[in-house]
């Protein structure tokens, strides 16, 4: 009995101590944000990193993506006699939802592996150290600027992401399945709002981008300074991003619902 | 700085860079105490410090050029022509100025500690600190690394704090000579000093002796209760 008590109680505490020391990193990155921005040009350099890196997969998947929401939008709507309206369909999904959400698991897997890897190798290395002691904190040399990278990147590429979607889709519903195309591009400039719609989505990356690049960065910078530990944090980046991306994901569009 | 692995030599050295914080005690530099100092202090004072790190620590993403450059770049506002002389005059100090377009991994361990040596000296501190400066080099590079250690240090006025377990390379040309062993200073003189010491612990690192007061098997059972065997 005492001992499964110790053990709740040292599994607790050890929780704790994680939630602290992610505590501790996100302030000290925002801390130092204000210096690091000053030199944008090395968060332009990270944009241009992490996001042409994942340019291709992203474009790729938003084709495929694209493709597959105009053939099951099509199979449902035609039921009800409006097929017309699977660019609607396929815009709408793509940027309130798809875009973001996908990007973003694309992202953690593409990007944010990447970022972990980095900084945990710089860790192993001994690089972060040298850093701090040629006096140069690497919260503010290297992080930051990564975490900010990040956090720009995310939403570009999900612009990226639905607009091939909607390529794709119109790929699929035009010349294939021959619905009008007047009607697919009609409808969908009809139906989609640019705050409630476009917006929300906007916002939504832009809370993934900075998730997924903390999320990252944190693993990274506290994984066990050895090649396991290194391997063990890049794994966890894609699982504990992917996690919090899709219940982000939820709480954002019951509270975009709701307003 | 010698001694036994584990003994407590780099921990001495982080003390001196305070990558540790000493839990008594004061390690003063210049005159300062360490400990109490705040980031800013610390940085401030880690300005005129460098430190070369066991592998070089250099960083795998920036070149050669880019590497010794970077302290420059983080401290200074030099103009780029400027920076451009200085690194060129580091890097040739160490000979390695015809390398200057290389990556990190383009070049050989013993070269990437050339490296760091010239990144640790580009901001002309007072003080150099060395973590196994001579581990896994060959013996070429061995000796290029020590002849090179001394010379900047004269060269450049440093004072220059080694710790290696490398004992040849580093009496040669060391002034002074601590030995480290379980936590404490065992020994401390001249190289000569120390070859001629009757203490028994600095006899056997010097001889390279197996067994000593560091003893070579760990301690264990009597080895016939061990094997089952009755004496």
């Amino acid at each position: 009995m005492i001992a499964l008590a110790t053990r709740i109680g040292a599994g607790m505490r050890l929780q704790l101590t994680d939630v602290g020391m992610s505590a501790r990193l996100f302030f000290s990155l925002l801390a130092r944000s204000p210096r690091a921005l000053t030199r944008f040009v090395l968060v332009r350099e990270q944009v241009f990193y992490l996001g042409n890196r994942s340019l291709s997969i992203i474009g790729v998947s938003g084709l495929f993506v694209g493709f597959v929401l105009a053939l099951q939008g099509y199979y449902t709507l035609q039921r009800y006699g409006s097929a017309e309206a699977v660019g609607l369909l396929v815009a709408l999904s793509l940027v309130r939802e798809l875009g973001p959400v996908v990007t973003a698991l694309l992202f953690a897997g593409r990007a944010g592996t990447s970022l972990t890897a980095e900084i945990g190798l710089m860790k192993a290395g001994e690089q972060l150290t040298a850093m701090e002691m040629m006096a140069v904190d690497p919260v503010q040399r290297v992080l930051a600027p990564r975490f900010w990278g990040g956090f720009i990147a995310m939403p570009l590429l999900a612009a990226v992401f639905s607009a091939v979607g909607i390529i794709g889709g119109w790929l699929v519903a035009v010349p294939l399945i021959g619905i009008d195309s007047g009607a697919f591009w009609s409808q969908m400039q009809g139906g989609v709002a640019v705050f409630a719609d476009v917006g929300n989505g906007v916002v939504k990356s832009l809370v993934f981008g900075l998730t997924v690049s903390f999320i990252a960065l944190l693993q990274g910078y506290a994984c066990k300074p050895t090649p396991e530990g290194v391997s063990e944090a890049t794994t966890r980046t894609v699982v504990l991003s992917s996690l919090a991306v899709l219940a982000l994901d939820f709480m954002l569009t019951a509270t975009m619902f709701s307003i | 700085m010698i001694g036994t692995s584990g003994g407590g030599k780099t921990t001495v050295l982080r003390l001196l860079g305070r990558q540790l914080r000493p839990l008594s005690g004061q390690v003063l530099f210049d005159g300062q105490d360490l400990a109490p100092l705040d980031l800013d202090g610390l940085y401030a004072v880690r300005r005129r410090m460098g430190m070369l790190f066991q592998f070089g620590a250099l960083f795998t993403d920036l070149s050669v050029f880019e590497n010794v450059a970077f302290p420059l770049r983080e401290h200074t506002n030099l103009s780029e022509a400027m920076i451009r002389d200085l690194v060129l005059m580091k890097l040739n100090a160490v000979g390695l100025r015809g390398a200057r377009d290389l990556m990190p991994s383009e070049v050989s361990g013993g070269m990437a500690r050339r490296v760091a040596l010239a990144r640790a000296i580009a901001l002309d501190p007072d003080l150099v600190l060395y973590d196994e400066p001579f581990a896994g080099l060959d013996p070429i590079s061995l000796g290029v690394a020590a002849r090179l250690i001394r010379d900047l240090n004269d060269a450049l006025g440093l004072t220059s704090v080694i710790v290696s377990h490398d004992l040849h390379e580093t009496f040669e040309i060391a002034d002074e000579v601590a030995m480290v062993a379980n936590g404490r200073v065992v020994a401390q003189g001249t190289p000569e000093e120390l070859r001629h010491s009757k203490d028994p612990l600095v006899r056997q690192f010097v001889g390279a002796e197996a067994d000593g007061p560091v003893r070579f098997h760990q301690p264990a059972k009597p080895v016939a209760e061990d094997f089952g065997v009755s004496a």
